[in-house]
């Protein structure tokens, strides 16, 4: 379904954010891209999403290289894509219903009293059919983020992409997040990649995952090799560990110096 | 020759105006691109009507208020001058032409400015603070053509209108302070004005000011929210700059505009 190489990109030549990333992504599974804070996971996501183009490399996504489509080309392509942003980024000025019929309503010319029956069947499916009346603002942190999962699934894509969906989450909410996550990838026949930095959460619900550290891919595998690797990378963030190859503190001058006690 | 100094400052001057060039040539690319893509807009009025009532309708109280106050010292301060010169009927010429000419669109730009400019910029600033822009790209909805051009020709409609409500606004209260408060002969008040005021020379210069001030500041208003930087700093810094730039560019196309329209007179 989605299918990188050799990929790499930078805002200028001083400062690359991405080096030489090869990755493939089966249709039918749920990938998930992990690393720390700053390894490049979002602006990976925004490059199969299009948003931005490779320095070098291609991305491939349903067989179509990205960096050759025109403006019109990728919106064709953006049709068959969902994605959830960090923070749900539901339209303000809209209501729940509105929010998850917004697709519907600028791409088809689906009759309202079906556009009704849809979108009560994706609300019904994040379990929030009961709150099509509310505002974004009057929704919890949790709800908001179920709702964007259902805006972002109306047209029923062939790839769902995922920017940190587990992030600022209570317990429940993120137990309800992550099985979701998993279950309409199932029933939608989609392709999901899940870009987080939530560990366990993902680990439960992915078929494959790859790991980014400073701009480059430095590990993948299934959950299970990923939780049994010795790389000391990978050990370091799969089990949360203080220190170790990526270090604790910020580069800077010695303490002792700082506090003029040499 | 030169000092560090000088040469640091001479730099300086050179970037600021260099960024403020590319940032014009932004703007109208910007504004090319709002009206290239406005035919979605005009094939769904729906989506103009709605913010004609936010950009508009709310904008009238301010506007009626202003407009009514003006008019009323106006009509104060018109007298008194009238007055010594023994053409205190001439109050109602005064009135309608000053308001009509000048103050009706100026003031109403201004109010516009301030009331609906800023809150487009705070608005369109924090839809991009919160990924709403980001969404709607990946969605494959064009934000210029659902969220920007709806909200433009909202603002060039409503412009004029507005400017139109406050002279008249202002016309009233002129006549409530000159022919009810102060005395002045109500016939003359009226048939001067009449007389005076021409269709093509003042009513609908006036409106073309308007119109002018209208497609300015609600295109600075969009570009400076669609450009805002995402943080809470950039937001609150676009709309002060909506505000204070777009004051000023009325003040100056006024000042361009009436040395083209009144040349002759």
């Amino acid at each position: 379904m989605v299918e990188i190489i050799g990929v790499s990109y930078s805002y200028d030549r001083r400062r690359p954010i991405l080096t030489g990333i090869n990755m493939v992504v089966p249709r039918g599974k749920v990938v998930a891209i992990m690393g720390i804070s700053g390894s490049g996971k979002t602006t990976l996501l925004r490059l199969i999403g299009g948003v931005m183009k490779p320095t070098t490399g291609s991305v491939i996504v349903d067989g179509q290289r990205t960096n050759e489509l025109d403006r019109d080309g990728l919106y064709r392509m953006r049709r068959r894509m969902g994605m959830l942003f960090q923070f749900g980024a539901l339209f303000t000025d809209l209501s729940v219903y509105d929010n998850v019929a917004f697709q519907m309503r600028e791409h088809t010319d689906l009759p309202e009293t079906m556009i009704h029956d849809l979108v009560m069947m994706k609300l019904d499916s994040v379990g929030l059919r009961g709150a099509h009346h509310l505002m974004p603002s009057e929704l919890s942190g949790g709800m908001a983020r179920r709702v964007a999962l259902a805006r972002s699934t109306a047209l029923d894509p062939s790839l769902i992409l995922y920017d940190e969906p587990f992030t600022g989450l209570d317990p429940i909410s993120l137990g309800v997040t992550r099985n979701l996550v998993r279950k309409l990838n199932d029933a939608l026949g989609s392709t999901s990649i899940v870009v987080t930095h939530d560990v366990q959460e993902a680990l439960d619900v992915v078929d494959y995952v790859y790991y980014l550290s400073g701009g480059k891919m430095v590990a993948h595998g299934t959950p299970e090799q990923m939780r049994a690797s010795t790389d000391p990378l990978v050990r370091q963030f799969v089990w949360g560990e203080a220190d170790g190859p990526v270090a604790y503190q910020y580069p800077g001058r010695d303490f002792r110096e700082e506090l003029a006690l040499v | 020759m030169f000092n560090r100094g000088a040469i640091i400052n001479f730099r300086g001057v050179g970037h600021h105006t260099v960024d403020n060039v590319l940032r014009l040539g932004f703007a109208t690319r910007f504004l090319v691109l709002t009206i290239l893509h406005s035919g979605t807009c005009f094939r769904r009025m729906h989506l103009i009507t709605r913010e004609l009532y936010y950009t508009g309708v709310l904008s009238m109280i301010i506007i009626v208020v202003s407009g009514l106050f003006v008019g009323m010292v106006m009509g104060f301060q018109g007298y008194q001058t009238l007055k010594t010169y023994g053409s205190e009927s001439a109050l109602g010429v005064l009135v309608a032409l000053s308001l009509v000419r000048e103050l009706g669109p100026v003031v109403s730009a201004l109010l516009f400015a301030s009331r609906a400019g800023s809150a487009m910029t705070a608005e369109i600033g924090l839809m991009k603070t919160t990924e709403q822009l980001s969404a709607m790209e990946m969605m494959a909805v064009d934000p210029i053509a659902r969220v920007v051009a709806p909200r433009f020709w909202a603002g060039v409609i409503s412009m004029p209108l507005l400017a139109a409500i406050f002279s008249a606004m202002g016309v009233y209260g002129g006549y409530l302070i000159g022919v009810v408060v102060i005395g002045v002969d109500e016939g003359s008040f009226w048939a001067q004005m009449q007389s005076a005021v021409d269709f093509r020379e003042d009513i609908v210069n006036g409106v073309i000011k308007s119109v002018v001030f209208g497609i300015a500041v609600t295109w600075i208003a969009l570009f400076e929210g669609y450009d805002a930087p995402p943080t809470a700093e950039g937001v609150s810094g676009a709309t002060t700059r909506t505000v204070v730039t777009s004051s000023l560019v009325i003040l100056g196309l006024d000042f361009i505009l009436t040395a083209f329209m009144f040349r002759g007179i």
